[in-house]
């Protein structure tokens, strides 16, 4: 039982991740390979405050998407005025410079030795130390994230974001300053990314810098894909997806290294099929 | 007669070629003015320029006698002008009532994070859509309408917009005689409520019954300017345009 509890606890810090992601490329069109550093933001933050400060996770879920979105905001300043393919290796090269950081300033974030025993949250005395009550702390995380990207896609800044996935030049035409709008969106999809870090963190008690690589935002890359891009639901069911398939591959038999050397290259090969066969996703109306 | 848009000694090159060469214009307020020429002649980049689609290398444009250093296309909400595009630029992926709910959305990014479209606002787009006979579409994506559909909605975007001054650039090419004569009617409806508005087009007929105003550019350059019968008939412009 403990086992489907910790599918479902990924499942759900992956439906956070895919979620806020899909707000800022599926809404807006904005190719991110940033994913994985603010997810890394939101774990660190988390990590440092609780290690190092005593701060209780809870609290950790209210300052680290300040931190993540801050951070986006700063440095969303400068992508903002960037498109497509530029875009996207602006945000790379966000994700390497991070990567950098982290690896390197060793006596706040660990280095390459990370950071070991970050607590689990707790409120009231109770602490969500097993995995069934972390299991309702991840679910009740992802349906306000659920609720906060519905929100903002059915509103008239939903719309725009839209509008400049379609055409950034022609909408713009229309009294609209897009930089603006692409800026918060990134921000948004910051802060949102960093409840999936802080969660993560807390859940593994463990992290470094080897978790947030291109890899993971890649994984982001092919839930967003899969499920359907720029929809909510497209993502939720293209973590779940990407979560659960490759977990049956523990039970086909391979070597554990080998098991994950093959997940990445489903991941990969799984771009390219649906970018040639089903470029829309599973449940999406819309192409990039 | 009064102004709404002068140009002042406008330049435009791309790499070696002039687009626009220091271009004096003026645009009247309240009237329709045709901007003829040949192909290449730099209709379409006078029309990006005073968009803010392309920013001028020199020269001027005044905007109501005050001079815009920079035309950002955002201002255009400000400076209440808009304008259609040469090949017909829609959100593709999106309904055609939201390619019109777009128009009239809050632009405070903050603000419109809060706003849910109300009755009254869809119902402005349904009546435009309904004016232009694209009701029935509405919940249909831009990008499954035919040719005259788009460009009907393109018109659409712009009467949702409500600017003063409106630029359209070929908004008949490719068009049947119905259609023509719809996008026509709703031109002169514009002028009666006192748009300025600019026109870009091949068929002088349809410049001899709509512009009170007309330019005529070749290779960047103004040739000639004044009333559609005048101009018209002046040999340099038939020798330019027409090759007569």
């Amino acid at each position: 039982m403990e086992y489907i509890f910790h599918i479902l606890i990924l499942v759900s810090i992956y439906g956070i991740l895919a979620l806020a992601q899909n707000l800022v490329m599926g809404g807006a069109g904005l190719l991110t390979i940033a994913g994985a550093a603010f997810y890394g933001i939101g774990a660190y933050a988390a990590a440092i405050l609780a290690t190092k400060f005593g701060f209780n996770i809870f609290t950790t879920l209210i300052i680290a998407p300040l931190v993540a979105g801050l951070i986006a905001l700063m440095v969303g300043s400068t992508f903002a005025r960037f498109r497509d393919d530029y875009f996207m290796l602006a945000t790379l090269g966000f994700l390497m410079i991070f990567n950098t950081v982290v690896r390197n300033w060793e006596s706040f974030t660990g280095g390459s030795y990370g950071i070991a025993g970050i607590p689990k949250p707790h409120v009231f005395g109770f602490v969500f130390d097993t995995p069934l009550s972390f299991v309702f702390l991840a679910v009740v995380v992802l349906l306000i994230v659920t609720a906060i990207t519905y929100f903002i896609s059915r509103s008239s800044f939903g719309r725009v974001l839209n509008a400049i996935r379609e055409d950034e030049d022609a909408l713009a035409i229309f009294g609209y300053k897009t930089s603006t709008y692409k800026l918060m969106a990134f921000s948004i999809g910051a802060a949102l990314t960093a409840w999936g870090g802080v969660l993560f963190a807390s859940y593994l008690t463990f992290i470094d810098s080897r978790l947030f690589t291109v890899n993971e935002s890649i994984l982001l890359w092919a839930m967003i894909i899969l499920g359907g891009i720029a929809r909510n639901r497209g993502a939720l069911l293209g973590a779940f997806l990407l979560i659960t398939v490759p977990e049956a591959l523990r039970f086909i038999g391979f070597p554990v290294d080998f098991a994950a050397l093959l997940r990445q290259c489903i991941y990969g090969l799984l771009l390219v099929f649906l970018m040639l066969y089903r470029p829309k996703g599973i449940l999406g109306k819309y192409k990039l | 007669m009064k102004n709404i848009i002068k140009t002042k000694q406008l330049v435009k090159h791309f790499g070696g070629v002039s687009a626009v060469d220091h271009l004096s214009i003026t645009i009247p307020k309240g009237q329709i003015t045709g901007l003829v020429g040949p192909n290449g002649s730099g209709k379409t980049t006078l029309i990006n320029l005073l968009s803010g689609f392309f920013s001028h290398d020199k020269g001027a444009i005044l905007f109501s006698d005050t001079e815009r250093r920079k035309i950002l296309p955002w201002e255009n909400k400000i400076y209440n002008i808009t304008r259609t595009f040469q090949q017909i630029r829609l959100f593709d992926q999106m309904t055609v009532l939201d390619n019109m709910l777009v128009v009239l959305t809050e632009r405070n990014p903050f603000w419109s994070l809060f706003e849910k479209h109300n009755k009254y606002h869809i119902k402005q787009a349904e009546d435009i859509l309904g004016h232009l006979g694209l009701y029935e579409k509405r919940f249909h994506n831009a990008g499954d309408l035919s040719y005259g559909q788009r460009k009907l909605l393109e018109i659409g975007r712009v009467l949702s917009m409500d600017a003063d001054t409106i630029l359209f650039d070929e908004p008949f090419a490719g068009l049947f005689p119905e259609m023509i004569k719809q996008i026509e009617g709703i031109i002169k409806e514009l002028k009666q409520k006192g748009k300025t508005i600019v026109l870009v087009e091949h068929n002088m007929a349809i410049i001899r019954s709509l512009c009170d105003y007309v330019i005529v550019m070749d290779a960047g350059k103004m040739l000639a300017e004044g009333s559609p019968e005048k101009v018209l008939s002046e040999k340099i412009v038939l020798e330019a345009y027409l090759g007569e």
